[in-house]
C-alpha cells in the first residue's frame, strides 16, 4: 500500500489542471438537452478531444492517452474541480467504445471510433422497452434477417440523448423461438434511418433528455450487427460492465458536490443549525463522499495489478446514487423556503444549480438497473443467498 | 498510489484467520464466559506462538516491528472470532505507548517489552477520563492516566474491582492506584501527545474488530437463512430479507476503506490522522450496529434466545461501539475540523495529507 502519486501521476495531474484552465468555457454552457445546448456540448467534446482529454483510457492510436484506471481517476478529479461541462458523448467514449474494442471487427473500429471520440457521432442506448426494465431479457424489439440486411421492428424506450443522437446501440431479438436471454442481437444503426421515429419524453425538469424509439421496418445492413448474430446478451453485459460503471460514476463529481453542500451550510449556518440534522448530515455528505472516492481507489489499484471486479460492485450503485439523494436533500433543507424557487425566477438569489441536480438525483437509484435489482444481485452473487 | 494490502499481509491474515477458525471457537468463548477470569492461558501461549503479542514490538526488543497497517487485518480477524483476549489493545495500543516513552525510560522498555513479546508478561491500558479498565486482572503492567501523565503500574501495586458488562467476554476493572513519582514515565505536553495517539490507536482497533463483527454476524444471518425453511422455502430466498443482508453488506464494503486508510495514516504518522480515524470508527461502528438489528431480524425469534450463538457477536458489538470515546467524540473531531475550515475538501484532496 503506498497512497500517494508517483511524479509521473504528478505531472498528469499538473497538465491536465492547466489545459482544463485554458480550455473550460467561461460561462456555463446550456444544458445538453436542448437543441443549442447539445451542439455546443458537442463542441466541447471535439475540443477535448483536440487537446487529447476526451478518452484519456483510450489507446494513444485512437486518440487516447492510455491511462489506466488511477490515471482516470486523477484527469477526472482535475476535470470536476475545473467545473467543465457534462459529458454529452458518455454512452460512446464510455460504453460503446470500449465494447467495440473488445467485440468489434477492424473494419467497425475504423469507422466508429475515430468519429465517436471527436463527437461527431453522438450515440444513444436502445435497451429498455415498455415491458423490459429491470427484467431486460424481456426484450421484444425483433431483428428479422433478410439477405444482406436486418428489419427491425418494436420499441425502445427511456434512450438517453436520442433525441439529438445521431447513432443508436440497442439490442434486438433476432431469434423469433427464443426466450429471455437468448437469441439476441447488438445492433448500431443511424437514428435518421427511414422507419426510425423519435418520440421526445420530457423529465421532470421539463427537457427531453430521453425519448422512446419507434421501429416500423427499419433497414440495418448486417455489418452493422456487434459480436455476432446472437451474441446480443454477452455484448450488452460487456457494456454494462462494471468497469465502464466505475468510468461513468467519478467519485470526483460526488466530492464536488460535498464541497459545495459544506460551502452552502457554512454560508447559512445560523439558520440551517435550527435543525442539528442538518449539520450532522452535511458532515455525513463528505465522510460518505470520501468513503466512496477511497472505495474506488482500492477497486482501481486492483484492476490495475489484474484483478477481477466482482458482483461487490453492486453495492458502488446504491451507496452513490443514494449519497447523491441525500445531499441534494441537505441542500433543499438548507436553502429554506427559497429551495422551490427556480435559479432565474426574480427573488431566488444565489440558489444555484441545487434543484436541478436534487430533481437528478431521484433517477440515480431508478437507471442502470434498480436499487433494488442490485440488492438481489448483492444478496445472491456476492453474499450467494438463495434465489427465489 | 497502491490501494491494496502486500500479498504477505493478506497470507498473513489469511493463517491467522484459518487459526480463530479452529482454535477460538463459540464453544470455547462460551466456556470462557462461565470461568472466573474469563481468560485462557493455554490460548494467550498459542497466539504467543503465533508471534502475535509480539507483532509491534520493536524488532530490537525482540519483536517483529510491524506496523498498524500490518496489525489492521489482525485485529479485523480478532472481532470475526469474537476473540475474548486483550489481543488489540496490547498490540495497537498498550505496546506502542510503552515503545513510545523516553529513552530514559530505556529500563522499563527494556523490562517489558521483551517479555511482552514472549508472553511472559502482559499489558492492560486505561484511559484518560475514563475510571474502568479492560482486562486489568490479567495484566501484569497497567498504563495508567493521571490527568495529562502516564503512569506504569504493577498490578500488586493496584486494587481491582470487578464491573459486569453485557458481553461476556469483556473484563472491565475499576482500577484503585496512588499515582507517584515513581510510577510517572511521562507528563505534560509529552504525556497529552502520548494520550491522543493512543486514542487513536484504540478507536482504530475497535473499528477494526467492529467490522469484523459487522462480517461475522453478516455471516451468520446468511447461514441461517438458508437453514430456516418457511412457506416451504427457505427465508433466504425472500427478497425482504435478501435485501436486509444487502445493506449490511453496502455498509461493510464502504467502511472497509476508511478502516484502512486510517491504519496507513498512523502507520506513516500524516496529518489529519484524527479525522481519518474517526471516520473509520463511524462508519465500522455502524456497519456493526446495522449488522446486528438486521442479523437478530432475519434470525427470527431464535435471535433473542441465548442458545443461538450470534447473541456473542452482537454483544461485543453493542458493547465495543461504546469504547475508546464512543461515537459523539467522534463526530465532533470530524466536524471541528470540516467546519472549522482545517480541511482541504473536493475533488483531488483525498490523499492531500499523503502528498
Amino acid at each position: 500500500m503506498q497512497l500517494n502519486y508517483t511524479p509521473a501521476q504528478q505531472a498528469l495531474r499538473a497538465e491536465a489542471r492547466a489545459w482544463l484552465a485554458a480550455n473550460v468555457p467561461a460561462t456555463p454552457l446550456a444544458s445538453f438537452d436542448t437543441a443549442e445546448g447539445f451542439q455546443q456540448h458537442r463542441a466541447w467534446e471535439a475540443r477535448l478531444n483536440e487537446g487529447r482529454w476526451g478518452m484519456v483510457t483510450w489507446p494513444t492510436e485512437l486518440g487516447g492517452r492510455g491511462c489506466d484506471l488511477i490515471e482516470w481517476l486523477i484527469f477526472e478529479e482535475e476535470y470536476y474541480r475545473a467545473g467543465a461541462p457534462a459529458r454529452v458523448n458518455q454512452n460512446g467514449i464510455f460504453l460503446l467504445g470500449p465494447t467495440l474494442m473488445e467485440f468489434g471487427t477492424a473494419e467497425q473500429q475504423a469507422r466508429f471510433l475515430p468519429r465517436m471520440a471527436t463527437g461527431q457521432d453522438i450515440w444513444a442506448q436502445g435497451w429498455s422497452e415498455p415491458g423490459a426494465g429491470s427484467d431486460m431479457a424481456a426484450i421484444r424489439s425483433t431483428a428479422r434477417r433478410d439477405g444482406d440486411h436486418y428489419v427491425l421492428n418494436g420499441q425502445k424506450i427511456w434512450s438517453t440523448r436520442a433525441v439529438w443522437a445521431d447513432w443508436l446501440f440497442g439490442i434486438f431479438r433476432s431469434d423469433p423461438h427464443s426466450s429471455r436471454h437468448h437469441g439476441l442481437t447488438f445492433i448500431l444503426l443511424p437514428l435518421d434511418s427511414p422507419g426510425v421515429t423519435v418520440r421526445p419524453i420530457r423529465q421532470l425538469n421539463g427537457l427531453a433528455g430521453f425519448a422512446e424509439i419507434f421501429f416500423d421496418d427499419v433497414k440495418v445492413p448486417a455489418e452493422n450487427v456487434l459480436g455476432g448474430e446472437g451474441m446480443g446478451w454477452q455484448v450488452a453485459m460487456s457494456t454494462a460492465g462494471f468497469e465502464r460503471g466505475l468510468l461513468l460514476r467519478s467519485p470526483a463529481r460526488f466530492q464536488e458536490t460535498a464541497r459545495r453542500l459544506v460551502q452552502l451550510y457554512l454560508a447559512n449556518r445560523e439558520q440551517a443549525d435550527r435543525d442539528p440534522a442538518i449539520g450532522e448530515a452535511v458532515m455525513r455528505a463528505w465522510l460518505d463522499a470520501e468513503a466512496y472516492t477511497l472505495s474506488t481507489y482500492m477497486t482501481a489499484s486492483r484492476l490495475v495489478q489484474g484483478g477481477k471486479i466482482g458482483p461487490e460492485s453492486s453495492t458502488n450503485k446504491i451507496f452513490w446514487s443514494e449519497l447523491d439523494q441525500r445531499m441534494h436533500e441537505t441542500a433543499l433543507s438548507i436553502l429554506g423556503e427559497r429551495a422551490e424557487l427556480l435559479p432565474e425566477a426574480p427573488d431566488a438569489g444565489e440558489v444555484g444549480q441545487w434543484l436541478d441536480g436534487f430533481l437528478f438525483a431521484q433517477a440515480g437509484p431508478i437507471y442502470a438497473g434498480t436499487n433494488e435489482i442490485q440488492r438481489n444481485i448483492i444478496a445472491e452473487r456476492m453474499l450467494g443467498m438463495p434465489r427465489a | 498510489m497502491d490501494f491494496t494490502f502486500s500479498n504477505d499481509q493478506l497470507l498473513f491474515h489469511e493463517s491467522v484467520h484459518q487459526f480463530f477458525t479452529n482454535e477460538v471457537t463459540p464453544e470455547l468463548i462460551r466456556e470462557l464466559w462461565d470461568s472466573p477470569s474469563g481468560r485462557s492461558d493455554a490460548l494467550w501461549a498459542q497466539l504467543v506462538e503465533l508471534g502475535l503479542p509480539a507483532l509491534s514490538v520493536p524488532q530490537g526488543h525482540g519483536g517483529l516491528g510491524m506496523n498498524e497497517l500490518d496489525c489492521v487485518l489482525i485485529a479485523q480477524e480478532c472481532g470475526y472470532a469474537g476473540l475474548p483476549e486483550p489481543l488489540v489493545d496490547t498490540v495497537l495500543v498498550g505496546v506502542p505507548l510503552l515503545a513510545a516513552l523516553d529513552d530514559d525510560r530505556a529500563q522499563l522498555k527494556d523490562t517489558w517489552l521483551p517479555r511482552v513479546a514472549a508472553g511472559t508478561a502482559r499489558l492492560a491500558v486505561g484511559q484518560p477520563g475514563r475510571a474502568l479498565v479492560a482486562d486489568a486482572h490479567v495484566a501484569d503492567l497497567l498504563l495508567l492516566a493521571h490527568g495529562d501523565e502516564v503512569h506504569a503500574v504493577p498490578r500488586a501495586a493496584v486494587t481491582l474491582t470487578a464491573n459486569a458488562s453485557l458481553d461476556p467476554s469483556r473484563r472491565l476493572f475499576r482500577v484503585d492506584w496512588t499515582p507517584g513519582a515513581a510510577t510517572r514515565v511521562a507528563a505534560g505536553a509529552q504525556g497529552r501527545a502520548l494520550w491522543a495517539a493512543s486514542l487513536n490507536r484504540g478507536k482504530l482497533g475497535t473499528a477494526a474488530q467492529l467490522l469484523g463483527l459487522a462480517l461475522r454476524m453478516l455471516d451468520l444471518a446468511v447461514d441461517y437463512s438458508f437453514e430456516r425453511k418457511q412457506f416451504g422455502k427457505p427465508i433466504g430466498s425472500f427478497q425482504a430479507v435478501k435485501h436486509l443482508m444487502a445493506n449490511v453488506a453496502v455498509q461493510i464494503e464502504f467502511a472497509k476503506p476508511p478502516l484502512y486508510r486510517a491504519a496507513y495514516t498512523i502507520a506513516h504518522d500524516q496529518a489529519a490522522q484524527d479525522v481519518l480515524v474517526s471516520h473509520a470508527r463511524l462508519a465500522c461502528g455502524e456497519a456493526a450496529l446495522l449488522a446486528a438489528r438486521h442479523a437478530i431480524q432475519a434470525h427470527g425469534a431464535m435471535g433473542y434466545t441465548w442458545e443461538m450463538d450470534l447473541q456473542i457477536f452482537m454483544k461485543r458489538a453493542w458493547a465495543l461501539d461504546k469504547a475508546w470515546g464512543g461515537r459523539g467524540a467522534d463526530k465532533a473531531r470530524i466536524r471541528e475540523a470540516l467546519f472549522g475550515g482545517r480541511l482541504a475538501i473536493g475533488a483531488g484532496t483525498t490523499f492531500a495529507a499523503a502528498g
